[in-house]
């Protein structure tokens, strides 16, 4: 477990200071074809604010979020030497240690629990013997922007459009843009939602396997980035980077739909045990 | 694009000229403030107790900085979400507070009350907080210590960037940009 914790510890550390090189890249195209000058001038100090990160060894964002993590572990694999659980509560608290502590414990209470735990956990059991750690470090800026609704089963992809389209233009500067779009599709209502999040693990620029989602997310991006939102809601080409859908069998009534939106700091990283 | 540098605090004189869309710089001193700061603000002004700030020419940042690494007045230092402290914004404009700072966009309350007391809404870049943080050049906390991160700031800012958004005479750069830059 110690393993875990210090792999984990590792990772969040690493996340919050380094943003992952395929968004940087898709930014630095943004910031090469934005046609607004004040929207270039935001991407720049967006693409200036990654290397001083790097370079210093500080966090891209005040906002260190929740940690999200998601956790596969291999049947075959047996731990030992404690609470898997609590071993990854334990790797926050060390990751955490000189990050902002942005977590409370009750929601109508409001007291900092003062270490930025706990993570909220999503555990998966897959087959082989290894375990994959999948860490989403999100401000709620842009987690405050999200939403989800619950279409009837004939709503079809033009309803769909119109509701993510909506969101994210509802959204605006609050989600600080360029922002990068996780639609989740189908399932229920706690389902899709998770669809949603998921969506956002993917590296930019690998559209989703099946053709008819993978043309929904261009079209999408381009609905998206006809709006004139723009970078940091400015006003620009680049409201979006990115949109990535995830899809899941649903109810004969439904087609839910869960929007979940990653701000122009998209901390991600992934570990394998 | 115009190009503006500010020095707290601030008169009216300083903010009727700017226009939304204008490019400012920030110098001086401001108070960092956010979600639960504002909440006691508003409680200590219902019941008639003094403010632990003044705001008379003053700049609210709403900010909860990370903690400081060494060599660094302050961790990183980005905006937060403003439109959380539009219910509690009101009355301290009314005070004389004279400009805000963060991202994203105000109630329509709130931008009636600007133009009504002249002062401004600054915006600042979400997610760069780092570059920004080297743009403050002191930070020790003045007000609600217990908060933690979201205790009362005081900080020193030293040509901090920032985009008028809202101004005295009721430009919304949120709204006329987007919209020139819209595709049907």
């Amino acid at each position: 477990m110690a393993h875990v914790r210090e792999a984990v510890a590792a990772l969040l550390r690493e996340s919050v200071t380094r943003l992952p090189e395929d968004y940087l890249s898709a930014l630095r195209d943004a910031e090469a074809r934005e046609e607004s000058p004040l929207g270039r001038r935001m991407l720049r100090m967006l693409l200036d604010n990654a290397e001083l990160a790097g370079r210093a060894g500080v966090a891209t964002c005040q906002d260190t979020g929740i940690p999200v993590l998601f956790v596969q572990v291999g049947q075959d694999v047996h731990l030992v030497g404690g609470s898997l659980a609590e071993a990854l509560e334990e790797a926050v608290r060390d990751a955490y240690r000189d990050l902002r502590k942005s977590v409370v414990r009750d929601p109508l209470v409001r007291e900092n629990t003062g270490d930025n735990t706990p993570p909220i956990v999503h555990y998966e059991i897959v087959p082989g013997d290894r375990v994959r750690v999948a860490a989403l470090v999100k401000g709620f800026g842009a987690e405050m922007t999200s939403a989800l609704r619950m279409l009837p089963a004939t709503a079809g992809e033009v309803e769909v459009k119109r509701f993510v389209v909506e969101v994210v233009q509802r959204a605006g500067p609050n989600a600080c843009p360029p922002v990068i779009v996780g639609v989740g599709l189908g399932s229920s209502f706690d389902g899709v939602a998770l669809l949603a999040k998921r969506a956002l693990l993917r590296p930019l620029g690998t559209p989703n396997p099946a053709p008819h989602l993978a043309r929904l997310e261009q079209e999408l991006l381009e609905a998206i980035n006809a709006t004139g939102v723009g970078p940091q809601g400015l006003g620009g080409r680049f409201t979006a980077l990115a949109v990535h859908v995830e899809s899941a069998p649903t109810h004969i009534a439904a087609l839910p739909v869960a929007v979940n939106l990653n701000c122009s700091a998209p901390r991600r990283a992934e570990v394998v045990l | 694009m115009r190009e503006w540098h500010l020095r707290t605090p601030l008169r009216d004189e300083d903010v009727v000229g700017l226009r939304a869309g204008d490019w400012v710089t920030l110098s001086g001193v401001v108070y960092g403030a956010r979600d639960a700061a504002h909440q006691r603000l508003a409680e200590a002004l219902r019941r008639g107790e003094p403010l632990p700030i003044p705001l008379e020419g003053q700049v609210i940042y709403y900010v909860g900085p990370a903690p400081a690494k060494e060599g660094w007045a302050v961790g990183p230092a980005g905006p937060t979400t403003s439109g959380r402290m539009d219910p509690f914004t009101v009355p301290l404009l009314e005070r004389g507070l004279k400009a805000t700072v963060g991202k994203g966009t105000r109630s329509a309350e709130v931008k009636e009350a600007m133009v009504r007391y002249r002062a401004v809404y600054l915006a600042t870049v979400g997610g760069a907080a780092a570059v920004l943080a080297r743009h403050i050049v002191r930070g020790r906390v003045v007000a609600y210590e217990d908060l933690g991160t979201e205790a009362i700031w005081e900080l020193e800012l030293r040509e901090f960037p920032a985009v008028v958004v809202n101004d005295v005479h009721g430009g919304d750069l949120y709204g006329s940009a987007q919209t020139a830059y819209a595709r049907p």
